[in-house]
């Protein structure tokens, strides 16, 4: 009975929960609701996971009403495997978030805003309406700029207003698409607008439709020309939101664009004309060197894991812009198995500025001798960013080669390996100060993380060796998404 | 010609607001010119939903031609998020006028250089408890 409803619960849990964080109006309450309420949708998701890969598509009508009225919840093995992120990935935060938290008035809604975040992702990932995707898109946007602006320092404001603005006009971008698409169709769910795009004979509205969307999902997944919001907003987020942003928000803007390229446009043979998938491709070679380069530069910890994040997307996008199963199982896998490593990155920069207060990497020399484990979970997840093997980084690079090699694109294979060897420069120098270094003043005052940091964090970075060795489990999962998401575009 | 009309009227919206936002340096201009973006979006969705002739959308044998209702209703909620959205906008630009006593964005970024001294009142506002020996904390 319940199985029926769990696309609806799976929302209902962190929303229901903000609201209850929000009331308790007590830092460890909060915090004990949020563990809950993100423990639920783990569960929900796993749940779901197993149900689609049992049943096949599931779609759900909220309060029983059919699309076109009603709005639709369609769960395939694309948002499954999203779902299924979220959820892990939430829940191994709110463990983090325990400690790294801000002054006691402002925990509770801290949480709250933490939840209402993971709502308003789960709801743009679950859900067939383009227009509800929107409407989740700014609730997951509206608190992460809550959240951002709760960051210590008074840049973050600023960085919080900057995302804001152009977070905004990304969404507002989106709802002029969506607009568009349905003066084309009459409908908004996103299944009935894929049947009735076969029937349109002047492509012209939809290729403005495709611009706007693509552009404006572009900028909330931090495409490389549109990406300048990102660095300021990671680096100046409290940490546990850092996390939470790093390994969700733009993977979601991901599958959406995944979403509309594939299901929605791909359904429609003139707009495959546009060539979308070349200019695809070149911006993610330029996010894949030009930020990297950029990260060598940086001297703060979590600014050279931003501007990694940039390059890391670029070769996500570059998966789904070589569009063939192998390509988008390797873009897809490499969204997954990014997400496991940043946020292990950024649990690991947390709780070195828990201890030391800083997170400047020439002030850091010689943590590893005092904080090895946290030390270490850093060193694994800047190998799984190199991609060296052993390490799940080396299974999606791999699998993006051998994509590209299948698309007759062998330049471009070469140019992964070459844009991964710049990882090895900003990896190589905080492996550098951190470990070989003598300790500064700040590492021999430090001491290790506590338990509740430390448990996350290693989940992740053990989570990464071990799909770098066994990598069936996600392989699998995303090259059933890829073909789902390819199935359709025939 | 009127539906032309109204087409040229949102597409200048659209522009004049997106130009505002991008020209302007003063936060609350900015948000100006976003608003004045996002109503243009309103626009753009309800004026294709209305029937010449028709009535609103009421349930009666007595009238046939109505407008089509649900862009009102799209627009409704796409308000609601106009409005959190300024209103979060705000918020933030007082936090910021607070942290920096400016709101043009030329001044706060002449503030932030790298060895920029954090001011006292933001400290207060935003240092971490756990932060005890970050430079926040410091100057709390």
């Amino acid at each position: 009975m319940i199985a029926t409803h769990l696309p609806v619960l799976l929302i209902l849990a962190p929303l229901l929960g903000a609201v209850l964080a929000a009331l308790s109006r007590n830092g460890f309450a909060a915090w004990l609701i949020a563990l809950v309420a993100s423990a639920l949708t783990a569960t929900f998701s796993l749940a779901l996971l197993w149900r689609v890969q049992a049943e096949g598509v599931i779609s759900y009508r909220l309060g029983g009403w059919a699309p076109e009225l009603g709005i639709e919840y369609r769960i395939d093995a694309v948002n499954a495997f999203i779902v299924v992120l979220i959820g892990i990935v939430a829940f191994l935060t709110m463990i983090f978030a325990r400690r790294s938290v801000l002054a006691p008035e402002r925990i509770a809604w801290f949480y709250t805003m933490m939840l209402l975040c993971v709502a308003g992702l789960l709801g743009i990932s679950v859900t067939g309406d383009a227009f509800n995707a929107f409407v989740f898109l700014e609730i997951s946007s509206l608190s992460t700029y809550t959240l951002i602006a709760l960051g210590r320092d008074r840049r973050a404001l600023v960085a919080a207003y900057q995302y804001l603005i152009v977070g905004t006009i990304g969404a507002t971008f989106y709802v002029i698409g969506v607009g568009l698409l349905y003066l084309i169709t009459g409908t908004l769910n996103l299944g009935l607008i894929v049947e009735r795009l076969g029937a349109i004979e002047s492509s012209r509205a939809l290729i403005v439709a495709e611009a706007f969307i693509v552009v404006g999902i572009g900028l909330k997944l931090a495409l490389f020309p549109l990406h300048a919001w990102l660095p300021n907003a990671y680096a100046y987020a409290p940490s546990s939101a850092a996390v939470l942003l790093a390994s969700t928000a733009t993977k979601v803007a991901i599958y959406l664009l995944a979403r509309f390229l594939f299901t929605v446009f791909g359904g429609h043979v003139d707009v495959g004309q546009v060539p979308l998938g070349s200019i695809l491709i070149g911006l993610s070679l330029a996010a894949m060197f030009i930020p990297s380069a950029a990260a060598v530069f940086q001297n703060d910890i979590k600014r050279v894991l931003a501007f990694s994040s940039l390059g890391q997307i670029g070769y996500i996008t570059l998966g789904l812009a070589l569009a063939n199963p192998t390509g988008l199982t390797g873009g897809l896998l490499h969204l997954f198995n990014h997400a496991l490593m940043k946020g292990a990155a950024f649990m690991a920069i947390g709780a070195i500025v828990l201890r030391t207060g800083t997170a400047k990497l020439d002030e850091l020399s010689g943590i590893g001798r005092t904080m090895p484990w946290t030390a270490g979970a850093l060193t694994v997840a800047g190998l799984a960013l190199i991609g060296v093997p052993g390490t799940s980084g080396f299974v999606s690079k791999y699998y993006l080669i051998l994509g590209s090699m299948e698309a007759g694109l062998g330049w471009l294979a070469i140019l992964i390996v070459a844009s991964s060897l710049i990882a090895v420069l900003y990896v190589g120098r905080i492996v550098e100060v951190i470990w070989f270094r003598e300790p500064a003043l700040a590492a021999r005052e430090a001491s290790e993380a506590p338990g509740e940091l430390l448990l996350p964090m290693l989940i992740l970075a053990g989570v990464t060796i071990y799909f770098g060795l066994d990598a069936e489990w996600p392989a699998g999962l995303a090259s059933a998404a890829a073909q789902a998401l390819l199935g359709v575009a025939r | 010609m009127i539906a032309h009309f109204s087409q040229i009227a949102t597409v200048f919206l659209m522009v004049a607001g997106l130009y505002v936002v991008i020209a302007r340096g003063n936060l609350i201009k900015k948000l100006i010119g976003l608003s004045l973006f996002q109503t243009s979006v309103y626009l753009l969705y309800i004026l294709p939903g209305k029937v010449l002739g028709g009535t609103a959308p009421i349930l009666d044998a007595g009238y046939s031609v109505y407008a089509n209702p649900l862009p009102h209703v799209l627009i409704l909620t796409a308000i609601v998020v106009g409005i959190a959205t300024l209103a979060l906008g705000l918020t933030l630009v007082v936090r910021i006028k607070e942290a920096y006593g400016t709101i043009e964005e030329d001044e706060i970024f002449a503030k932030d250089g790298p060895r920029a001294k954090v001011d006292p009142k933001v400290s207060k506002a935003s240092v971490s408890p756990l932060n005890k020996t970050g430079r926040g904390g410091k100057s709390a």
